[in-house]
């Protein structure tokens, strides 16, 4: 039966011949490793030889024409006489074969370019599996991902790539408020850039390259107009007195041994109620046509929020004891931290009381709360050497500094006040009164 | 339970497979009438003869290649290299021949037999007698590579090679032959690919294998006295690894070195290293570390080859900087280096 | 009793120890030698058509024929049928002649799950462990000590077997070639060492790769037995192997055979071969070809006609190119498959079960 015979692959890397030159003649008879033609390849001139035994029946393709590997340049066949027209017709209907490089690749089988990744099921290991067939554990594959015994899937934490912890603690921003998109649900840099603003970092954030936005609260917005509107309206001096306080310290300290929980603040708000009885003039307010001077002593007490302060009322206070001051100042503050407060209960007091002693602040001065005259500012409650009747001593003392509206006292009214205040403060039976 | 040399631990596997099995046998240069050159061997020709142990000429490819024919024909030989530094010129009976055989004979003869002998630094030896060979023959699949810190792991871990039965590279150290450890009267192997934790701790991982475990111990200790608590593994084999055993402990501590003899350039540390941030990506803390040979051929000098492996100053100061703290000894010169 | 393993008392003199031995056999029957014939044609056929399906690139990578050669194989298949046999890159004919199939040889070349290595050899790996045939390897001379251990474990395992390594003369050039050739000697092993001198290291001819040429002289410096002689003819071939393995299984150590031969195609498929002096395969072809002198003595001696020949070329026609068909017909290798060649699986028990009381431990 008659064989085509193709422009071999004489080299690896051979892609087209040209057949130099035909070393046998149509008819002629050929024997395995005979030279049948030569054929100059990327390489160099090959002899081209036949592996079976026969004749040579056609030339296809003639000395000096270039073809790809693979295409029919001749048909061999076992008897010289062979009828090989159909073999002939159907090499010049088929199309000349492409080069035989590429037609390897498509023949090649089909090589798995990686290993199914597996997320793993449960604890451990996951199985090494190759083509569904669980491998040796012997043999060195990286598994996928390593999960501890008993781990959830994120193992506890939040899964972040290192660059991108550093991105948001430069952006101030809080991993546990980011979604991850990488693998596993990984925190990338990608996802600190596009992070909404309310992955903002409420801890301090650290120095951030770009600055940070944030809109004004309904509290904020409050604050800042009323005390704006006092600075430029009010003119106001400030005050300072410095008072001795052990024997404050020591009635608080009889106070306790009595199992009375009674803060040095609760006294203070005494104090400073029933000295604006002594000198009601204080306890007033600035008005367009006249000065109110009010008849009832309702102490503002200021307590800190994260987002601004808020100064709860004491109501009456210079007509309250020691016990109902302390209980109603505890629950007014626990309840404004809460934000819990209702209007009446931080509306319509007539004298403030700002303290930042417990925050170590030795003294300071206030902004008037409006619409009253004065407020006073309270200074730490510290030991200092103090130059008594009987010489130097190390004494309990506090600064108390307070703040007037020029409209309404007089530097002479001010002071007037503070010797009340000073008088009861240093006199802690007073307090009873 | 007997106190044994690690030289004699290794004889007392070797003898009790040569009882067990007719087809083990032990050869290599000197093994025989010299009794070993580093008397690993001492006594066995007086007990099983000069067809069992036997002695060669000074010739490793020869006799290595002699090993992986006796092996294909079914008898478990023991290859002795005086040295792994002699490897070399067997290497290629090792890797071509030993590692390939079974893939290429397409599974119709595997190789039972163990190369084996000291390997590493074996002090001022000089440049060509100080190799450590690890990640050269872990490097090729079909390879078992196995090495042990003390005489128990010695034993049971010599034992277990012999009996597989694939080819299996079984790493020794000259300067811990002698060194005393309890073994178990009781017959027992340890299965290859198997770590051991030596030291539980929850701060850090120390990987390490061979006699630099020991090492790593005195360092572990000195990192307790400052409040740092490192978990020491000892891989004992290197192929098999034992994965599980490093991500299980990295992920707990989060923090990871790997010390090993042998250079730090493509050596087995790398491997690891690369293979736990692969793998343990989300549970890491700091960079895996590696502390291993700089890479330096061995000058011979004291001074200057003390410089050149690991160290405790070097572990402590890799410890240290997973730990995120500062190491004095960073700053000393000497590790100036990335340890 | 001196253990057969241990050095002589005396040291070796340095002689020039030929192999004295007569032939053993008797001369082959008709049917012995058209046997014979029949295996080095088949080799010859199949190995044409790997050459075809190469230019067709359906084998692929590295691919060294044995044309020419035939008579060296069949000749030493034919007195060491039952022995080991290890060989070098050049194997199809090796294999074929020890008794792997025409299939599993061509299915193998064709990478296909079929072959005789289940398609992880290729072309220098051939290996067939039911017919002791321990491999093909593709490093020079790197096999040569391996054999020393076959026939190591041969005799201990008290088989009355040696082992048959074949290599070329450029192989005797290589460390490891030398090295087994002492350890060999020394401990007397069962080793028959056939260098097929077929005039070519790669692409250097045999006087530019050595001083000497006769590659049996290697033997002389190890004080082992030697022999050279011509392989055209495979009757001789068949003959002088038989007093070699004779000679090693008697205990007196290993023989190094030089068997001339020619190979009549490149190093490789990829080598033209062009270093040759123009006429030399053809002198040979014509002269000494191992096809045409069997055919010439089973007519001559054997009576055979031609026509009788012809029925067995037809015959393994017919064998090479159903090899052919089968190889192609045959699946690739399955990939689910890639992972089971890494390690052997453990047969071996790992319990622990020693009697230590012949093993206790010797403290010091």
């Amino acid at each position: 039966m008659a064989e085509i015979f193709e422009m071999p692959q004489a080299s690896p890397t051979m892609e087209k011949g040209t057949i130099l030159a035909w070393h046998k003649s149509e008819g002629d008879a050929l024997s395995p490793q005979d030279v049948i033609a030569e054929v100059e390849t990327d390489k160099a001139a090959m002899a081209i030889e036949v592996f079976d035994a026969g004749f040579l029946l056609k030339i296809l393709v003639a000395a000096g024409e270039e073809v790809p590997a693979g295409t029919p340049i001749a048909i061999i066949g076992k008897s010289a006489d062979e009828d090989f027209s159909a073999l002939l017709a159907s090499t010049s209907a088929a199309p000349k074969k492409e080069a035989a490089a590429p037609k390897k690749k498509e023949e090649e089988a089909p090589t798995p370019t990686e290993a199914p990744a597996s997320e793993p099921a449960g604890p451990g290991l996951p199985p090494l599996t190759w083509m569904g067939k669980a491998i040796d554990p012997s043999i060195m594959e990286v598994p996928a991902v390593y999960q501890a015994p008993g781990e959830s899937g994120s193992g506890g934490r939040v899964r972040s790539s290192p660059a991108s912890r550093r991105a948001a603690a430069e952006r101030g921003l809080d991993l546990d408020r980011l979604k991850g998109t990488g693998p596993r649900g990984r925190i990338t840099v990608a996802d600190v850039e596009g992070a909404p603003s309310s992955a903002l970092s409420s801890a301090a954030p650290l120095p951030s390259a770009e600055p940070t936005l944030i809109k004004h609260s309904a509290m904020r917005k409050t604050i800042a107009r009323r005390l704006a509107q006092v600075w430029q309206e009010a003119p106001s001096f400030t005050l300072t007195a410095k008072f001795d306080c052990d024997r404050l310290v020591a009635f608080r300290a009889d106070l306790k041994r009595a199992e009375r929980n009674i803060s040095p603040n609760d006294l203070l708000i005494r104090a400073v109620a029933l000295a604006l009885r002594e000198v009601p003039e204080v306890n007033a307010s600035w008005g367009e046509a006249e000065i109110t001077r009010h008849n009832s002593v309702h102490i503002g007490m200021a307590v800190a929020l994260d987002e601004g302060l808020i100064t709860p009322v004491i109501r009456d206070a210079d007509r309250k004891g020691l016990s109902a001051i302390a209980a109603e100042s505890r629950d007014l503050a626990t309840r404004a931290r809460e934000r819990k407060l209702k209007p009446e209960e931080f509306q319509g007091s007539t004298f403030t009381i700002s303290n930042l002693g417990m925050m170590g602040i030795e003294h300071f001065t206030a902004i008037l709360n409006p619409p009253e005259a004065a407020i006073l500012a309270l200074g730490a409650l510290q030991q200092e050497p103090v130059v008594g009747p009987e010489g130097l001593r190390v004494g309990w003392v506090m600064r108390a500094t307070m703040t007037c509206d020029h409209r309404v006292i007089d530097g002479a009214l001010g002071a007037r006040y503070l010797q009340a205040l000073r008088r009861i403060v240093e006199n802690p039976a007073l307090l009873a009164g | 339970m007997a106190t044994l040399q690690i030289r004699e631990a290794l004889r007392r596997a070797m003898r009790e497979e040569m009882i067990r099995d007719p087809s083990v046998f032990l050869m290599g240069e000197e093994v025989a009438h010299y009794n070993g050159a580093y008397k690993v061997s001492q006594g066995m020709l007086e007990e099983f003869g000069e067809l069992r142990v036997v002695d060669t000429p000074i010739s490793e490819g020869g006799f290595a290649g002699l090993g992986v024919g006796a092996a294909m024909a079914g008898m478990r030989p023991i290859i002795e290299f005086m040295t792994w530094n002699f490897s070399f010129v067997a290497i290629d009976q090792v890797i071509n021949s030993a590692a390939k055989i079974w893939q290429m004979s397409g599974g119709q003869y595997n190789i039972p037999m163990v190369f084996r002998g000291p390997n590493g630094l074996a002090e001022n030896l000089g440049s060509q007698h100080s190799t450590a060979v690890d990640s050269i023959v872990a490097h090729f699949p079909g390879l078992k590579v196995v090495t042990y810190c003390d005489a128990h792991d010695a034993y049971g871990l010599l034992k277990s090679a012999i009996r597989d039965d694939n080819p299996v590279c079984f790493l020794e150290s000259e300067l811990t032959y002698g060194q005393k450890g309890e073994v178990p009267d009781q017959e027992f192997l340890i299965p290859l690919g198997q770590a051991k934790v030596r030291r539980p701790g929850k701060d850090l991982t120390i990987l390490s294998w061979g006699k630099q475990v020991l090492m790593v111990e005195a360092a572990a200790a000195k990192l307790a006295e400052q409040g740092i608590e490192a978990e020491v593994v000892d891989l004992r084999s290197l192929r098999p690894l034992d994965q599980e055993a490093i991500y299980a402990s990295v992920s707990r501590t989060r923090r990871c070195v790997v010390v090993h003899e042998g250079y730090l350039f493509a050596g087995v540390g790398a491997e690891i290293a690369a293979r736990v941030q692969e793998v343990c990506f989300d549970h890491l803390d700091a960079p895996v570390l590696r502390v291993a040979n700089r890479d330096i051929n061995q000058p011979y000098a004291t001074v200057l080859e003390k410089l050149v492996g690991p160290s405790i100053d070097r572990v402590l100061a890799a410890a240290h900087r997973v730990m995120g703290k500062a190491s004095p000894a960073e700053s000393t010169g000497t590790n100036a280096l990335t340890p | 009793m001196k253990p057969e393993s241990a050095p002589p008392d005396e040291p070796v003199e340095s002689l020039d120890r030929l192999l004295r031995l007569p032939d053993p056999l008797p001369p082959c029957t008709r049917d012995e030698l058209l046997g014979l014939y029949r295996q080095m044609a088949l080799i010859r056929r199949v190995e044409e058509l790997a050459a075809k399906a190469y230019t067709q690139r359906k084998i692929l990578g590295f691919c060294h024929l044995y044309i020419g050669q035939e008579s060296v194989a069949v000749g030493a298949a034919a007195s060491t049928s039952d022995d080991y046999w290890i060989t070098a890159y050049r194997d199809h004919g090796h294999a074929m002649a020890k008794g792997v199939s025409a299939r599993a040889m061509m299915a193998e070349l064709f990478g296909k799950r079929t072959g005789a290595s289940q398609g992880q050899g290729g072309s220098m790996h051939i290996f067939d462990k039911s017919v002791r045939f321990m491999g093909g390897y593709g490093i020079v001379g790197a096999h040569v000590p391996m054999a020393n251990g076959i026939a190591w474990a041969a005799r201990a395992r008290e088989e009355e077997r040696v082992c048959v390594c074949f290599f070329g003369d450029g192989a005797a050039n290589q460390g490891a070639f030398f090295e087994a050739l002492c350890l060999a000697e020394l401990y007397r092993l069962p080793v028959v060492f056939i260098c097929e001198n077929n005039g070519y290291a790669m692409g250097t001819p045999l006087h530019r790769q050595s001083a000497v040429t006769d590659m049996s002289l290697r033997a002389r410096g190890v004080g082992m037995t030697r022999e050279q002689l011509a392989g055209w003819d495979v009757q001789r071939v068949r003959q002088r192997v038989a007093a070699a393995r004779q000679h090693a299984l008697s205990g007196q150590g290993p023989v190094l055979l030089e068997i001339v031969t020619y190979r009549y195609r490149g190093h490789s498929m990829s080598d033209p071969a062009k270093y040759r002096p123009a006429g030399e395969l053809e002198q040979v072809r014509e002269r000494n070809d191992p096809l045409t002198l069997t055919r010439r003595d089973l007519q001559k001696d054997h009576g055979l006609d031609d026509a009788a020949i012809e029925a067995v070329l037809a015959s393994v026609e017919e064998e090479a190119d159903d090899s052919w068909a089968f190889a192609e017909s045959s699946a690739e290798p399955d990939p689910a498959t890639l992972y089971d060649f890494v390690y052997a699986p453990q047969t071996t028990s790992l319990a622990a079960d020693t009697d230590l009381s012949a093993a206790r431990p010797q403290e010091s």
